[in-house]
């Protein structure tokens, strides 16, 4: 119970006035941000990311909770009332959830969402509060040679495992490990890549990179196809849900998390999957499935409680092992590396404060969102009105605003440049980002862990090897790059989340 | 990693919208130049990795990553070179303002570059309170808004209310430029 009580005086820490005004903040922000269309909570999170640049690490990590949630809830809002999800993890909601838009029940969808998010949120965060602790007990004692094994099963599964194109998936990581190198080598000082220019010495600021593979990229990709007649929103009023959408809700809500928390605690990446079975799972299960594919309550429900609890599942490995496994956790990463702060499995140990403050702000901003966020939904469903030159300048002019106040130089605006053309190519030929984001800030810590590994050893390869855990996991990656093709060969088409949207499309 | 993947041609999630005509047929040529990129980037990679010294004590030294990366890079253009040839192209990004049935908009996009240039050469000299103000017209304009008055004052607010954000709110000062003494 020693958790509780560590959790405890975070919600302490965290209810001062000054504290709460930012949690408040960050999940306004995170909402308008991520209602907007076309952004998903990790731009939401790149593109807040300078805002925080004068404040003090405690109180800029209890706004990017608040912003985290609130652009996934966001999100949500957007996939009901425009049936247009933003990111993979909404597809599932979307599909059901603007059905009952259409139907005149967006007030209940919106609402099983929101209510659905928050406590898939609370429970979710609820375990992190449990198991982070245990696991980096465990972790402490990982070394380095069991370390970079770790890491490179993240980046393995990532790349292969998501994503409909492993030679695709593996571009976006090696350019990102490339984008990574630029800089000083840590341990002999010598700068690496930087094309002779002394601005390139330094590391590339991972700003620079992440507003510009998300937001330039995003908007130069749309304004190449900007739709001429944007898509018809549904009015809606105030949310709320009757006796028998309650009864058809909470269930789902429950199954949802049970299936969310696992995944996001895993280092396969993202919402994707557990949404997609949180689906079929309530599909399967349902007493209305006449519904199903025509507004079913229970398919808004269950997918949106999995994506919640995925993405509290990701604070695992996150704040247990310094291990990002989804693009927003990625950028958390980075924002903790900006604030000098070591992230890694010594991370509870060396900043509790900063640790449980984060996490009794995530159940405060869980919380806020649900109290702010019911009555405001009207509002946010406005700014689905938004016109679309004004959306896209607006990001257009927030990039480049968050890339020069990082260091006050133009040279940060021409990287920018850079790295949102690579982001409008990476989109023109289907080059999945989480693997380069992913590759940009795991390649230069894996390359720390792997020189650390090999001095102990004097250099020889059975360094990376003299533990029982780096040897378990580097059978766990052959299993996972070999065994998933074989699957395929003798069982034929697999049931990709995208062929079911396929076929739920078909059926109605 | 197999190079024999299928031509990918089904419909991009969420959207209504098919490929855009053509699309799943014949070769993609521009893939080809991300190939040739890829290619290139690992050549200077090993190379530059080439250039570095070796520390004492480091038995894996600052050049083992960059050559590893270099190389898998350049493997990784080559392997891109021949499933294009074979007919191998990527599934475009759909989006929720994305509408793919058409062809990409290059006029649009080379004119948001053009002004996102303009902002990296200037802003230092005429200040971000302007830049950024024509920075945020001159995009609404590209991208098809027609009310340039009401968008000059938009963007002049943002920016103006952006630098003072940023001077009283984080003690960061932006370039003032031109209008240093003035703002």
């Amino acid at each position: 119970m020693e958790s509780l009580e560590l959790l405890w005086g975070g919600l302490e820490a965290a209810f001062t006035p000054t504290n709460l005004m930012f949690a408040v903040l960050g999940v306004l922000l995170g909402t308008f941000v991520g209602v907007l269309p076309g952004i998903g909570p990790a731009m939401a999170v790149a593109l807040l990311l300078p805002v925080t640049n004068g404040m003090e690490p405690t109180q800029a990590f209890i706004m990017f909770a608040g912003i985290y949630y609130g652009g996934m809830y966001g999100g949500s809002t957007t996939s009901i009332l425009l049936n247009t999800p933003g990111e993979s993890a909404s597809v599932m909601t979307a599909i059901e959830g603007n059905k009952m838009a259409k139907k005149g029940r967006a007030a209940q969808a919106l609402a099983t969402a929101a209510i659905g998010s928050f406590i898939a949120g609370t429970i979710g965060t609820m375990c992190v509060v449990f198991f982070a602790p245990a696991m980096a007990k465990v972790a402490v004692k990982v070394g380095a040679p069991s370390y970079f094994a770790l890491m490179l099963l993240a980046v393995v599964l990532v790349t292969s495992v998501l994503g409909s194109s492993k030679l695709r998936g593996f571009i976006a990581l090696f350019l990102g490990l490339t984008i990574g190198l630029v800089g000083l080598d840590l341990s002999t000082g010598q700068p690496r890549l930087d094309f002779g220019n002394d601005l390139l010495a330094g590391r590339v600021d991972i700003v620079v990179v992440a507003v510009g593979i998300f937001a330039i990229g995003e908007a130069l990709w749309v304004a190449a196809h900007l739709r001429s007649r944007p898509h018809t929103m549904i009015p809606v009023g105030q949310p709320f849900m009757g006796r028998a959408d309650w009864g058809r809700s909470w269930k789902p809500w429950l199954r949802g998390t049970a299936i969310g928390f696992p995944f996001g605690a895993i280092p396969a990446g993202g919402a994707e999957t557990p949404t997609f079975l949180s689906y079929l799972l309530e599909r399967k299960l349902t007493k209305h499935k006449d519904e199903f594919g025509h507004g079913a309550i229970e398919g808004v429900a269950g997918p949106e409680a999995a994506n919640n609890a995925s993405a509290a599942g990701t604070f695992v490995p996150l704040l247990a092992l310094g291990l990002p496994v989804t693009a927003t956790a990625t950028i958390m990463l980075a924002a903790m590396q900006g604030f000098g702060i070591q992230p890694g499995p010594q991370l509870m140990e060396s900043e509790p404060d900063l640790v449980w403050t984060l996490l009794a702000s995530l159940l405060i901003g869980n919380t806020l969102l649900l109290v702010l966020n019911l009555p405001l939904a009207p509002v946010w469903a406005k700014l689905l009105q938004t016109p679309r030159p004004y959306l896209y300048s607006g990001i257009l002019f927030f990039a480049s605003l968050g890339a020069y106040t990082v260091n006050q130089q133009p040279f940060d605006l021409f990287l920018l440049l850079v790295f949102g053309l690579l982001g409008f190519a990476i989109r023109r030929f289907g080059i999945p980002v989480l693997p380069l984001i992913l590759g940009v800030i795991l390649g230069p810590m894996m390359e720390v862990e792997l020189r650390e590994a090999l001095a102990l050893s004097d250099g020889k390869a059975s360094g990376l090897f003299n533990e029982t855990l780096a040897v378990l996991i580097y059978v766990i990656i052959v299993l996972a790059l070999v065994v998933p093709p074989l699957v395929t060969r003798f069982r034929g088409e697999p049931d990709t989340p995208a062929h079911e949207v396929e076929m739920a499309k078909e059926e109605s | 990693m197999s190079v024999t993947e299928q031509p990918q041609n089904h419909e991009p999630q969420g959207g209504a919208a098919a490929m855009h005509p053509g699309a799943g047929t014949g070769v993609d040529k521009a893939q080809y130049g991300l190939a040739a990129l890829l290619i290139l980037l690992g050549a200077y990679t090993i190379y530059d990795a080439t250039t570095l010294k070796i520390g004492f004590g480091d038995p894996v030294g600052p050049r083992v990553f960059p050559y590893v990366i270099g190389t898998v890079s350049v493997i990784l253009g080559v392997l891109l070179g021949v499933a294009t040839a074979r007919g191998d192209r990527g599934e475009q990004e759909a989006g929720e303002d994305v509408d793919l049935t058409a062809g990409a908009d290059m006029v649009t996009v080379l004119k948001l570059i053009g002004i996102l240039v303009f902002n990296i050469v200037t802003v230092n000299i005429l200040g971000w309170a302007i830049t950024g103000a024509v920075l945020f017209a001159g995009c609404a304009w590209s991208l098809g808004s027609r009310t340039l008055i009401r968008d000059i004052v938009i963007g002049l607010v943002l920016s103006v209310g952006s630098w003072y954000f940023f001077y009283s709110g984080l003690d960061i000062p932006l370039s003032p430029g031109i209008l240093d003494g003035i703002l």
